[in-house]
């Protein structure tokens, strides 16, 4: 009874990656009527040489660490707040964790549109009323507001994973702690923090996935601009294939996705499986 | 005393709530404000509410043909899944195999590859079976997804089902497939749900397949939501009406599944 979803699985990710990897060695483009030919590494080879690549690369890195950062500095501390008791708590975590379920596209022109807009925006508005110069947001900082937008998105799921965790936490022992004088800062740093190392990893390792491949937010919001300002390798490789239609070079752009997910995954299992040893 | 104590989470945690939940208010309002209300160059607090804008996005666009194809993609990926992870789930929670481990763990890396790698094969291979802008073939991406997610959710709500009770059954001679019916089915009925309602979830906020696979035939809201980009015009009250139409439903789902999503997000790591 396991064949059906093991072989669905199997099919669906190594035949799409099969001829991925096929096509990244042929010239091939839709714009010159489908003929192809085998041209060895030349496409990878065009790819490293274009600084547009190295800049998508810097960008995906950059969204990447510009989120999980501002998550998880941010998730642990309303954790730690939404752990004491207060009245209407419940309701208030509802309203935390609602932007969560924003699809993106709606999360980037919200954000584009109603907040951001260096006319029509909120953001802008209030700018005015206290007599700042409003800022184009996605036009002066574009990446800096993609991170905005994600991090919104993305806190109220480390927040609800630490505040699950919060619930095993040893309760006498931070009674004891705070008998012995330890302030609130005290407790955070050397009780809560080292107890919410294991959910720590896990939501940098599930962030991750989705962040390497973020699209839709930057395809509604920016389209990958201004210039290549955000450009990630996702929106790289949809611009080289769906846009310019040069199949060899966007197969070639995935392959070295696939590569780099995978150099990250590997990277970050490392550094959370020490953390994880060193509890 | 304890009022006393409580003061400062309650600011606190009042503040951030209302802070995290701002955009959404200012888009629930904005849809309820006239175009001219909602572009104005100072914020208009004070209105006469309209639900012109609604009325506008839900009779004169193609809203409700989107939702639909909404509805379809989500519910109709959720059942695939469900259906082909509720057997998997069940021969590796019963029959345990010394596989079934590692099984689990290379169903969950299929996750670690990124989507975009698979976008030239698949768009060229739906272009050349006609089926691209077709629900049939976003409803079978869906449910390949999402099938890492759904089966280890299932097989956690399987292993929670003590055995003993499935070996009782089996001794009143209860059939396999009466044993998975009026048993294993019943008893992990909430489970299951749950892990639908998360897959559902999913799903209906998907937008990399979505955007790049459909368009105007079988695109689902978040394509339709993209098409309100475009840089002619901006039409802020009614992008705030369909959005709001377009994230609410999925939204109380998102409350009613909180639980589901830490445990099926993080394979179990966090319960």
């Amino acid at each position: 009874m396991l064949w059906p979803s093991v072989s669905l699985l199997l099919v669906w990710m190594i035949v799409p990656l099969a001829i991925t990897l096929y096509f990244s060695v042929r010239r091939y483009s839709l714009m010159r009527s489908g003929q192809t030919r085998f041209n060895g590494l030349e496409n990878y080879w065009y790819l490293l040489r274009d600084p547009g690549f190295l800049h998508a690369v810097v960008n995906t890195l950059l969204i990447l660490a510009g989120v999980l950062a501002s998550t998880i500095i941010f998730g642990t501390l309303f954790a730690w707040l939404y752990d004491y008791e207060f009245p209407g708590k419940r309701v208030a975590r509802l309203l935390v964790i609602a932007p969560f379920f924003v699809m993106p596209t709606v999360n980037a022109l919200l954000w584009k549109d109603l907040m951001m807009h260096p006319i029509y925006g909120f953001l802008a508005a209030l700018a005015r009323a206290v007599g700042i110069n409003p800022i184009d947001w996605f036009g002066r900082v574009p990446l800096t507001s993609i991170i905005i937008l994600l991090s919104w998105q993305w806190l109220p799921f480390a927040f609800l994973i630490f505040l699950t965790a919060m619930q095993s936490l040893n309760r006498e022992q931070l009674e004891a702690a705070s008998l012995d004088g330890a302030g609130p800062w005290q407790t955070f740093w050397y009780q809560i923090l080292p107890h919410l190392r294991r959910p720590i990893g896990a939501v940098i390792m599930i962030e991750a996935i989705f962040l390497l491949s973020v699209f839709a937010e930057i395809f509604a919001t920016t389209g990958g601009g201004p210039g290549t300002a955000t450009t990630n390798l996702t929106y790289l490789v949809y611009s080289l294939g769906l846009l310019q239609f040069d199949v060899g070079l966007a197969s070639a752009g995935g392959i070295v996705a696939v590569i780099f997910a995978n150099i990250i995954a590997v990277f970050l299992m490392r550094s959370v499986s020490r953390n994880l040893r060193a509890a | 005393m304890t009022r006393r104590k409580q003061l400062i989470p309650f600011v606190l945690g009042w503040s951030i709530a209302l802070a995290m939940f701002f955009p959404i208010l200012w888009m629930i309002l904005t849809s309820v404000k006239s175009e001219t209300q909602a572009s104005a160059s100072k914020i208009v607090w004070l209105f006469q509410p309209t639900l012109r804008n609604y009325i506008t996005v839900l009779a004169q666009s193609d809203y409700l043909h989107y939702a639909e194809n909404s509805i379809l993609v989500s519910f109709g990926g959720t059942l695939l899944a469900m259906a082909l992870s509720i057997p998997a789930a069940y021969a590796l929670a019963f029959h345990r195999t010394r596989r079934a481990p590692g099984l689990l763990a290379w169903m969950m890396s299929t996750k670690m590859m990124p989507p975009v790698s698979a976008l030239i094969p698949i768009y060229l291979l739906l272009a050349y079976l006609g089926l691209l802008d077709s629900i049939v073939a976003l409803t079978v991406i869906y449910a390949l997804m999402n099938l890492p997610i759904t089966v280890w959710l299932i097989y956690s709500y399987f292993c929670e089902i003590p055995r003993e009770i499935l070996e009782a059954g089996r001794m009143d001679g209860m059939s396999r497939w009466q044993e998975i019916r009026y048993l294993l089915l019943q008893m992990s009925l909430p489970g299951l749900a749950s892990t639908a309602l998360l897959s559902i979830i999913l799903c209906w906020n998907e937008a990399f397949w979505s955007l790049n696979l459909t368009t105007a035939k079988a695109g689902p809201l978040t394509v339709f939501i993209a098409t309100y980009s475009s840089p002619q015009g901006l039409f802020l009250a009614k992008l705030s009406a369909a959005s709001t139409l377009a994230i609410g439903p999925i939204l109380v789902f998102g409350w009613l599944a909180q639980r589901q999503l830490v445990r099926g997000l993080t394979f179990g790591a966090v319960k």
